[in-house]
């Protein structure tokens, strides 16, 4: 047993704080492991095809919009400076900070979601780009273009999914943090929140020049 | 205190870099480089989730078990996608026996 003045910071399961800390960054870790062959099944899918359709993607890839794909770029990497300042917030016990860094990552994660369904989601469905549903773009390479848009679908539509579950987690960490639920000895909840943002920060990172930039766009 | 705790001008400082990677690789995909685009395309992402993960994901003081589960994760991803790759980029390199081909292909 630990000594008295642990308080309630520590878990019994654990031998010490440190062991609780490591533990609980051990199994985002783990679990952000799965999400890498998640998401790389698709990276290799989309590269196979690629190669497979070369000019059918790079004729998708230029009805994309590069100006709202590297803003939204710029908008998740604020988000994730907001991030790492708010778990540095927690170390520090820091209250106000934390609860205010959390609330501008949320937003900043929202302003990525809402740019992604108005700007660029919805433009593309009425462009006739939605494979399934209304894909009608009639030029050379027709079909490879239709492949490189169920490509962009899936892989960005799944991204937006991670984001909206982790401005879900956030809203529940920010409660919790609004009721002081964290110490310098106990924000392990925010430390894994914070990996996971990062995370999606990463795939976004990689989906970017993927589909928005090579193929040629001089 | 709990974990290393990152004087916030170094998160400044990769975010800084961040921000400018991204400026670049924007930028030189108006360059003709030929096949080499895709290339610096995917090492200017590969340099920023470098930055993300070590600075903002902390494993730059991390233990050593975490970075085996980054790095078997890793190593998973290379196989995924080597040996994936390796299968489709090398199909005609041999030719298919002539009794695996259907008659009713019309040449």
């Amino acid at each position: 047993m630990p000594d008295g003045h642990a308080s309630t910071a520590l878990a019994h399961q654990f031998e010490d704080l440190e062991q609780q800390h490591e533990a609980a960054s051990l199994g985002m870790w783990v679990f952000l492991a799965t999400e890498v062959m998640f998401f790389g099944g698709l990276f290799a899918g989309y590269a196979i095809y690629r190669n497979l359709h070369p000019a059918g993607f790079a004729a998708g890839s230029h009805l994309l919009n590069v100006t709202i794909g590297a803003l939204n770029t710029a908008v998740l990497i604020c988000s994730s400076l907001t991030m790492a300042l708010a778990v540095r917030a927690a170390q520090l016990g820091r209250k106000k900070p934390l609860v205010t860094f959390l609330i501008l990552t949320m937003l900043l994660g929202l302003a990525f979601i809402v740019i992604k369904l108005t700007l660029e989601w919805r433009h593309d469905y009425l462009e006739g780009f939605a494979p399934g549903l209304n894909f009608t773009f009639a030029g050379p390479n027709a079909k490879s273009v239709e492949l490189f848009f169920v490509f962009y679908f899936l892989m960005t539509g799944v991204h937006a999914a991670h984001m909206v579950v982790g401005v879900g987690v956030l809203a529940m960490v920010l409660a919790m943090a609004w009721k002081g639920r964290f110490s310098p000895e106990r924000y392990n909840t925010v430390e894994t929140v914070g990996l996971y943002w990062h995370f999606i920060d990463i795939i976004w990172i990689f989906l970017f020049p993927l589909l928005y930039l090579i193929g040629g766009r001089y | 205190m709990l974990g290393h705790v990152v004087p916030k001008s170094t998160y400044f400082l990769i975010f800084g870099s961040l921000l400018a990677l991204t400026a670049l690789t924007t930028g030189m995909a108006y360059v003709d480089l030929g096949q080499w685009n895709t290339i610096v395309a995917l090492v200017i992402a590969c340099s920023k989730a470098t930055l993300v993960v070590l600075f903002f994901m902390h494993v730059r003081w991390s233990t050593h078990l975490m970075r085996v589960v980054l790095l078997s994760a890793l190593l998973w991803l290379a196989i995924l996608i080597s040996l994936t790759t390796t299968d489709f980029f090398s199909r005609g390199w041999t030719p298919v026996p002539q009794s695996w081909e259907s008659s009713e292909v019309v040449r």
